[in-house]
């Protein structure tokens, strides 16, 4: 053995032995600390991961549990006579006559029999504060859609205003000091027998899927704004989807490498970052003060969010064309194909699905903008169900924020409702995004 | 007549274009395909173009410009002595017209001169879509007509097709330009006009920010003052507390998921971080305006500190949220671009992976990461529902993340909505205000794609 | 320990003859299977590596050779797919026991790479980062004289003392293979690993590098991996050949290269494949 000899004086050998048993002492001795830090690095990604997964949790359980309520509606089951000395003393039936009678009487009336004890001028208008104000418009709908129902009784399930319907399910209580809730104690008594009677229920919400939005959060609905953005992202994406598409058969296919196509490329990518309420400004400034086209209409907030849009459609359209491998367009060449032919008959077919994945996701973006469209005056209080894409519409995003700013405790849970329908539309496009990927997905 | 029903009309004509070109080409050659230069149905596109183009245009031309003509004329024709008076009047009595005519109500009392001119304008536009219509309809028959007669087999179809068809590839590239081009000269040529009211310099240094001119030249302030630094600096401070929030949380997110994650858990996590990135932003102020605004502010009280209810800290906060998976996907394609073989490296002279991540791959990827941060920043920067439902209002000078502060686009979004009059500084400050978010955020994105190319070019 | 695979009966040229005897042994392997997923990519390997010599695996490429080498620091750990069976030594005690720690081992055992890879910053850091993590050396002096004796062990002190603070990337692609040798060397390992330390470099740098490897044998115990037999030949004592994840044969360099005891080898060696 090479160190088997023992001197006094150290083979260069066995110093290097030493050394080498110091240097590995001195490791063996961090170990302990290195693999503490190591321990509390790896905590503190699985703290940050943990973190961000929280609040999505946080998030969704907030939005979700406060929206809940929002699908159900408080109503009262009314045996309402339909006078004739009241709709229609004259019996004309006359169509104007028929609209403009007092059905808030007639419903009023009918409640206040509930209560024969009730006097007042003041109790009256707190007890008939119970039914919404869209009792009577339902009436009245009944009536001029059906006039021989005139003169009959009919059991009606009538709507109660919103503060009721809070109260009903326990949003509103009695915890809180009487000046300090919207319903008073005598209004909540009330309230209570007719409870017990066993005419007050729970139903479905139907009227925040049928009705656009109103002052009275009870009769709010989302219909409005949902065909306001339907309308908006057909324009939207009649705009993007063939001009993006275009756009990046051009560049990627056919476009000369030089300085044009640069400068068209570096600002493509600065686009798709410009902030959105910017492309507010330029829909305001241009489409509607220099065109002159209407505000508040889906055809200028199509235009604008299409304009938005189109660098993320682009630069999708384009990664998927790029993945078409050069062989395709080389072995459609060589069978004489013109260059158009060989992007319209081979390559585009294969870039397609990726083209449509960027586009659906692209769509999603826009449809959840919301900063642009306030811009071009989508935010206005709209209570008719827009028919066209130059009607006065808003969308579910600006919707959402609408009510959000609506002073009503009513309103936050229908908030939260819009954010749920809202989100479960994104959430549908991506996960056709995310399908359409792996459906198509193929590797060359 | 409506928008959509001329369109059908066109696209009916151009497809019987199409119909009538592809015969005409069959029954030149005698029947006989291979006669034609090229395939019949190009004789079909050459016709549909021939018709289409021209008739979109006429569509398109005419419907922009419809009613900046029919109000020109409208007001020509009122009384003289109703176009005497200012130019705010004037915008007026017009707003009364229109919304006679659209049968809104009007806000002032109907006048027989402003009934005359409603009615006027109600004619005016019903001539004016018969009319479009019929020349759409005359250009679109005659240019079927001149096209098929051009149809002979000798008619290089499919080349002036498809020189065409790249025409219209090259006009849509161009768009993304144009849009730019627009975006600037608007910002610019508003901010202009700003300018000549206020003087820049007031504007980028003034320490006071009350843009609501009076109503009468009497009233206390009625100058109305457009200092934007107390913006600038809510801004920073909201995006700052933004970035406190995101940088951590995404930078070491990535890093848990690009290095230690397996791979079962990557790719279940990934996807799960991305919705954050998908939410509409007007969610997440929904979410802080509702919920962790009064959070805070109840803790504030349980601590004893005094936090405001539109505070920049649960602005900062929940845009932060936002923002954690710009700032991790970025960040873990950065860190995944660091070639194996430095790892590698490390691991092979015994660095634990921390050792190895915090001395050798974060020092490796700091240019990327550092330009992932600028563009989360510009993100930021450049978010408005968030603070729109969850920030103030008032121009507050501070760097106090308890107190409420008002940002950039907040203001942008409170001059513009609502009532406007144009020309008055309040509403072109919007402007300025918008050209200069839109010069910060582009010159952030382009230093940070600078570097993250350059970064990435160094390990290709 | 992985149970011996006999349907792949291995032919291994018996351990060292009688000259061999005052050598230590450094790593003793025997029965080492690799596995990636379901893929075997070593069967049966039985190979002991000794002290202050150097050892070269060669090989046509695929062969198990790089497989083989990364097992005897557990490189492979870094590959999540990645499974060893066998027994694999390193003097006496199994590295993949509890006993022996992977940090302690890899400091132990420092490895050089087919591709020079020097971290993206300065020449001195790139040496002091051993010594830095394991605490071998703390104070500025320690550091400094570490660095100057490994850049001097590693023959490139000369070419670079007078800039230390510049990148190492910036080395050419010779000098920056010295830099990795004398990271590696910093650490004071008992073993350094060459995995085809050559394959990306000039006849010149190939043939600086073999001179520095011959002169580390003194100090230190040097396996090699390389597919150039030539250069198996120069630098080498004993050298193993392996062949489709199998030990072929293993031997004295000179004996391996004129009396191939194996057709393989023989095969191999006179370029018959590879």
């Amino acid at each position: 053995m090479t160190d088997a000899v023992m001197t006094d004086v150290q083979t260069p050998d066995q110093m290097r032995r030493d050394r080498a048993a110091r240097a590995s002492n001195a490791v063996r001795r961090s170990l302990k600390k290195r693999y503490a830090a190591e321990a509390r690095f790896r905590a503190y990604g699985i703290g940050a991961v943990g973190l961000a997964l929280a609040c999505i949790v946080v998030l969704f359980s907030t939005i979700i549990s406060s929206g809940l309520p929002a699908f159900t509606q408080s109503a009262i089951t009314l045996n309402v006579e339909l006078k004739q000395d009241v709709i229609d003393p004259e019996g004309t039936r006359d169509k104007s006559t028929l609209i403009n009678a007092n059905y808030r009487k007639l419903v009023f009336d009918t409640l206040l029999a509930e209560f024969p004890e009730v006097t007042g001028r003041r109790d009256k208008r707190a007890l008939t504060a119970i039914l919404s104000s869209g009792a009577a418009f339902q009436v009245q709908q009944l009536v001029t859609s059906d006039p021989s129902l005139i003169g009959q009784t009919l059991e009606l399930s009538l709507p109660v205003a919103a503060d009721f319907d809070l109260y009903n399910k326990g949003v509103i209580n009695k915890g809180t000091a009487e000046s300090d809730r919207r319903v008073s104690d005598q209004q909540m008594a009330w309230f209570d027998t007719l409870k017990e009677r066993g005419i007050i229920e729970s139903e479905l919400n139907t009227t925040f899927f049928t009705n656009a939005d109103s002052r009275e959060p009870e009769l709010a609905g989302i219909l409005g704004a949902a065909m306001g953005s339907l309308f908006t992202m057909l324009v939207t994406l009649a705009l993007s989807f063939p001009i993006g598409v275009c756009a990046a058969v051009y560049l990627e296919e056919f476009a000369p490498k030089n300085r044009l196509t640069q400068i068209i490329e570096v600002n493509i990518n600065n686009l798709a970052a410009v902030p959105s309420i910017v492309f507010g400004l330029l829909g305001l400034a241009v489409f509607i003060n220099f065109f002159g086209l209407p505000r508040s209409a889906p055809l200028v907030g199509g235009m604008v969010l299409a304009l938005m849009t189109l660098p993320t459609i682009i630069i999708a359209s384009r990664a998927a064309l790029k993945a078409v491998p050069p062989s395709i367009r080389e072995a459609a060449l060589g069978l004489g194909a013109s260059r158009m032919q060989v992007v319209t008959h081979h390559v585009l077919p294969l870039a397609m699905p990726g083209i449509l994945t960027g586009t659906i996701i692209g769509m999603a973006q826009a449809l959840g903008e919301t900063a642009p469209l306030l811009m071009i005056g989508m935010v206005a209080f709209i209570v008719d169900i827009p028919g066209g894409i130059t009607d006065p519409a808003t969308v579910l995003p600006v919707q959402v924020y609408l009510w959000a700013d609506s002073p009503e405790r009513a309103f936050v849970a229908r908030t939260s409702a819009a954010i749920m329908i809202l989100l479960t539309f994104l959430i549908l496009m991506n996960a056709l995004a995310v399908l359409l990927r792996k459906k198509f997905e193929r590797r060359w | 007549m409506s928008f959509t029903f001329v369109l059908g009309a066109l696209i009916i004509l151009t497809v019987a274009g199409f119909y009538l070109g592809r015969s005409r080409s069959m029954a030149s050659a005698g029947g006989t395909a291979s006669r034609l230069h090229s395939r019949p149905h190009y004789y079909g596109y050459f016709v549909a173009l021939w018709c289409g183009i021209p008739t979109i245009l006429i569509l398109g031309v005419w419907t922009v410009f419809q009613t900046p003509i029919v109000e020109m004329i409208v007001q020509g024709n009122l009384p003289e002595r109703m176009l005497e008076g200012d130019p705010a009047q004037m915008s007026l009595i017009m707003n009364d017209i229109r919304n006679l005519a659209s049968g809104n109500i009007t806000s002032g009392e109907i006048t027989p001169a402003v009934q005359a001119a409603a009615d006027q304008y109600v004619s005016l536009v019903q001539t004016s879509a018969l009319a479009k219509f019929v020349l759409i309809l005359v250009v679109g028959i005659a240019a079927i007509a001149y096209a098929r007669g051009k149809i002979a087999p000798s008619l290089r179809a499919r080349n002036q097709v498809e020189k065409t068809m790249m025409a219209i590839l090259i006009i849509c590239s161009v768009i993304a330009i144009l849009t730019t081009i627009g975006i600037v000269m608007s910002l610019v040529f508003e901010s202009y006009r700003f300018f000549e009211k206020v003087s820049p310099v007031e504007f980028l240094f003034g320490l006071e920010w009350s843009p609501q001119t009076a109503l009468r030249s009497d009233q206390v302030g009625a100058s109305g003052a457009f200092g934007a630094i107390p913006l600038f600096v809510g801004t920073l401070l909201i995006s700052f507390v933004a970035m406190c929030v995101a940088g951590p949380i995404g930078l070491l997110s990535a890093i848990y998921m690009a290095e230690y994650a397996p791979l079962k858990v990557r790719g279940a996590v990934k996807p799960l971080l991305e919705i954050l990135a998908g939410i509409p932003t007007v969610v997440y102020g929904f979410f802080a305006a509702l919920t962790v605004a009064p959070f805070l502010r109840d803790q504030g009280t349980f601590l004893g500190l005094d936090i405001s209810s539109e505070s920049a800290l649960a602005a900062g906060l929940v845009m932060g949220i936002m923002i954690i998976p710009f700032v991790s996907s970025l960040s873990d394609d950065v860190i995944n671009a660091v070639p194996q073989s430095l790892r590698e490296g490390s691991y092979g002279l015994g660095a634990t992976k921390s050792e190895t991540i915090k001395r050798v791959i974060l020092p490796a990827a700091l240019p990327g990461i550092v330009g992932s941060f600028m563009l989360a920043i510009s993100r930021a920067i450049g978010e408005t529902m968030i603070v729109v439902m969850a920030a103030g209002l008032g121009a507050n000078l501070t760097a106090n993340p308890l107190e409420a502060v008002t940002t950039v686009t907040v203001q942008i979004v409170t001059l513009l909505v609502g009532d406007q009059e144009f020309d008055s500084a309040k509403t072109l400050a919007a402007f300025a205000l918008g050209l200069v978010l839109f010069c910060v955020t582009l010159c952030l994105n382009i230093i940070a794609m600078a570097v993250v190319n350059k970064y990435r070019e160094q390990y290709d | 320990m992985g149970e011996v695979d006999m349907s792949n009966a291995v032919e291994v040229t018996a351990p060292m003859a009688s000259s061999d005897a005052a050598r230590e042994t450094k790593f003793h392997t025997r029965g080492v299977q690799v596995f990636y997923g379901e893929k075997q990519a070593l069967f049966d390997v039985d190979l002991d590596i000794y002290e202050n010599e150097v050892t070269a695996l060669i090989g046509p490429s695929g062969c198990g050779k790089s497989t083989y080498l990364r097992t005897l620091n557990r490189m492979n750990d870094t590959i999540d797919i990645c499974r060893v069976k066998g027994k694999i030594e390193l003097d006496g005690t199994d590295v993949y026991s509890d006993k022996i720690d992977v940090v302690h081992l890899r400091a132990r055992v420092g490895m050089v790479f087919q591709k020079p890879n020097p971290f993206p910053k300065s020449i001195y850091e790139n040496i002091a980062y051993g010594p830095r993590i394991h605490g071998i050396a703390t104070g500025k002096e320690d550091i400094d004289q570490i660095v100057e004796e490994s850049l001097t062990k590693a023959s490139l002190w000369n070419e670079v003392k007078d800039r230390l603070d510049e990148p190492g990337t910036g080395l050419s692609g010779g000098q920056q293979q010295r830099l990795c040798i004398a990271r590696a060397i910093a650490v004071q390992p008992e073993v350094i690993l060459m995995d085809e330390p050559c394959s990306a470099l000039d006849p010149i740098a190939t043939a600086r590098i073999e001179e520095l490897i011959d002169e580390l044998r003194d100090n230190f115990t040097i396996v090699i991996v390389t597919h150039s037999m030539q250069q198996a030949a120069r630098v080498s004592q004993r050298t193993a050949f392996f062949h489709l994840g199998d030990l072929v044969e293993v031997g004295e360099t000179g004996k391996i290269f004129t009396t191939p005891q194996d057709q393989r080898t023989q095969d191999y060696i006179t370029g018959r494949f590879g």
